[in-house]
């Protein structure tokens, strides 16, 4: 068993759960989606993002840039939440609210692919 | 080399974490921890407000409590997180500054900057592998005629040495071990526009493995190499290495070339070498017996060539095993007189101080002048930095290796010719033929300094030249050598050697007509060379030459000369 395949499998899985957490619900219902799941969800993939860099594998460097892809999208959806909060004064509607989930199952998406190379190279590693 | 970043981003995996990890925990704890509005009401930071208070508060910048003054539990908070981001940060820097520092990670730099400037090359250079008294000389020699060159050293000290020296153009060199193909290949051995490589480090084994490399990725490609065993010489030859020069071996026949045919040894001398000695030093008491001082490498390449040249020969070494089968030969350094009484040097010609130790050398050759002052001295230098003592010592040949291998090599690059026109000449001629040709030299050079240069005569090198032969027109060598300002003068130079179809003509006659494939080696004065140029390359200077015909050769030029032609006749 390698303690750093563990450390790395866990933050990639923990940050697709994270992110699905964060997901599932009524797309447009804020209740159903809490604010403490978005921000670890955006902290673990951070920490995915670098846990991939310098890997010079071309598996390492699609799994970085799915990482890549699903921080773009959180930040973003972190900043149009924090828009929506604090700058236009109309706190968190149906429509803001959609948008930010929406945009995390795009992430989802990506945390996705992230574990499927992830299996595709453990599997070629037991070959 | 994208390695470079690789070793960066790997190393900065943990100080980023930690990074990211405490400010995650410092934005937690500032969203858990109640405070309290100015009117005294529970108030819950949100994620927004505790970011931004984390991100002034961790870059130490500090805009104060806010939005609303702290609580104790939030200041309490704070404290903890102040210490915890600035270690992070500390931290995070410090990783980078010391990746930055360390040596490894600067030599990928340098190594990669070296690889880019060599890529973006864009006029031919030359690969030179060792940046030893050779190299220095080499490199020099090929920037005074505007050569490019790259460099490797595996010594970095030499390569700062090259960064100090000052250079007229930028060379690009790095500091690695050149029998390394991967290095040879950042050093554009599969370049375009490489069209040389020089192995010159002074270990055999390195030297052969670059000929290898660059023997096996461009067989097209001219590679010289330096060695100093019979039997890497033969290996090198095996593989098609163009040019191999054995420091002791060549000098040992350019010796004895003084001993034997000292006017053949001038002409050797001239052609090679841009400071040449006057005609009159010529060596006249050079024929009776000669004294080596050691019996190593160089005394034993030594003996063996003039041995071949008939000359006497006495051999003085400690080690009298190695004296086992030399005919005459005494037991001792040669530092003392009585050794050299016994080797007989009053009655010697000349003396070879070649063993491995400086001093020893200049002892024994000042033993020996005190002895017999007529004797002629030779001298070898083993260190360069000795230069100073060696140059005052009085010796009339210093053997320096690296000097030696410079100017070969430096004959070989101006032009392939020279090398066969020396082999010819010591091949078919005698030392008369030779004290013609050096007062024929003499005659046309003066005092100057005597450059050689080839010419061969095809559309791309010589355009106006070939296109005059290509419509028949007979042109000879000595409409070649006319001024092309005056053709009433001649220039300063003369045809030494002529190549056609693989057979060569030593010192071709001055009617020889020239034709298309003709290579032509001649010496003379540099400025004759760049007169040359004018007539090789501009068609109206090649007629003049010919005929004297100075008109242009334009549509209105013959518009005019009919016009004219018509009124005359009229």
């Amino acid at each position: 068993m390698n303690r750093e395949k563990v450390i790395f499998a866990f933050f990639i899985v923990l940050a697709m759960t994270l992110n699905f957490g964060f997901y599932s619900g009524d797309i447009d219902n804020p209740d159903h989606h809490n604010v403490y799941e978005f921000f670890f969800a955006i902290v673990v993939s951070m920490i995915c993002t670098v846990l991939k860099f310098g890997d010079r594998s071309h598996l390492g460097a699609l799994m970085l840039a799915t990482s890549l892809v699903a921080d773009l999208q959180l930040v973003i959806a972190a900043c149009i939440w924090g828009y929506a909060e604090q700058v236009s004064g109309a706190g968190m509607n149906a429509a803001n609210m959609s948008s930010v989930v929406s945009l995390s199952a795009g992430a989802l998406l990506a945390n996705f692919v992230s574990v499927i190379l992830l299996v595709l190279e453990t599997a070629m590693l037991r070959r | 080399m994208k390695n470079v970043i690789y070793l960066f981003l790997r190393r900065l995996r943990a100080p980023l974490i930690t990074l990211i990890v405490v400010y995650a925990i410092s934005i937690l704890g500032f969203v858990l921890i109640p405070g309290r509005d100015t009117a005294g009401q529970p108030f819950q930071m949100d994620f927004f407000h505790a970011f931004y208070f984390v991100s002034f508060m961790g870059s130490t910048i500090g805009f104060g409590e806010i939005p609303y003054e702290f609580t104790a539990a939030q200041r309490l908070w704070t404290l903890v997180s102040i210490y915890a981001t600035v270690i992070a940060w500390l931290y995070g820097i410090g990783s980078s500054l010391a990746l930055l520092q360390e040596p490894m990670f600067g030599r990928l730099l340098r190594r990669r900057s070296f690889a880019r400037a060599v890529l973006q090359l864009n006029e031919p250079f030359y690969l030179i592998c060792g940046y030893g008294v050779t190299g220095s000389v080499l490199v020099k020699q090929l920037l005074r005629r505007d050569i490019q060159v790259v460099v490797l050293d595996v010594n970095s000290e030499r390569i700062d040495a090259l960064e100090m020296d000052d250079l007229p153009m930028t060379v690009p060199a790095l500091a690695a071990d050149a029998s390394l193909p991967d290095v040879l290949d950042d050093a554009g051995l599969q370049h375009p526009h490489c069209i040389g490589v020089m192995a010159l480090t002074n270990r055999d084994q390195v030297n052969l493995s670059i000929a290898i490399a660059s023997k096996l990725l461009c067989p097209e490609r001219m590679v010289i190499s330096r060695t100093e065993s019979d039997a890497t010489r033969d290996n090198l030859h095996s593989f098609g290495t163009d040019m191999v020069v054995d420091p002791y071996r060549t000098y040992a026949e350019y010796l004895s070339l003084a001993a034997h045919a000292p006017y053949l040894h001038l002409v050797y001398d001239w052609i090679h070498n841009p400071f040449h000695r006057p005609i009159s030093s010529v060596y006249q008491r050079t024929r009776g017996r000669w004294i080596i001082c050691g019996y190593g490498r160089f005394g034993s390449a030594l003996y063996r060539a003039f041995d071949e040249s008939d000359v006497a020969l006495t051999v003085v070494d400690v080690d009298a095993r190695q004296l086992r089968d030399i005919p005459h030969a005494v037991e001792g350094v040669g530092t003392q007189a009585d050794t050299l009484l016994q080797a007989g040097v009053n009655d010697a010609v000349g003396i070879v101080a070649a063993t491995g130790n400086d001093a020893d050398n200049l002892s024994i050759i000042m033993t020996a002048r005190e002895l017999n002052p007529q004797l002629l001295t030779v001298v070898r230098q083993n260190i360069h930095e000795n230069n100073l003592v060696f140059r005052n010592s009085g010796a009339d040949f210093v053997m320096e290796p690296g000097r030696i291998i410079a100017n070969r090599i430096l004959a070989h690059v101006k032009s392939p010719l020279l090398p066969q026109f020396i082999e010819l000449m010591l091949e078919q001629h005698d030392d008369d033929w030779a004290r013609e040709l050096i007062q024929r030299m003499n005659g046309v050079i003066g005092a100057e300094q005597l450059d050689c240069w080839s010419v061969s005569v095809s559309p791309r090198t010589a355009p106006a030249l070939a296109q005059v032969l290509e419509e028949g027109s007979a042109f000879t060598l000595e409409h070649l050598l006319l001024n092309p300002h005056d053709r009433t003068q001649k220039l300063s130079a003369f045809a030494i050697l002529l190549q056609r179809d693989q057979q060569f003509r030593l010192l071709p006659d001055k009617n020889t007509e020239l034709q298309s494939g003709d290579e032509i080696l001649l010496c003379g004065l540099n400025k004759a060379f760049v007169q040359m140029k004018w007539s090789l390359n501009n068609y109206n200077v090649i007629q003049y030459l010919m005929t004297g015909d100075e008109s242009s050769q334009t549509v209105l030029s013959a518009l005019l000369k009919r016009f004219a032609g018509q009124s005359e006749s009229r």
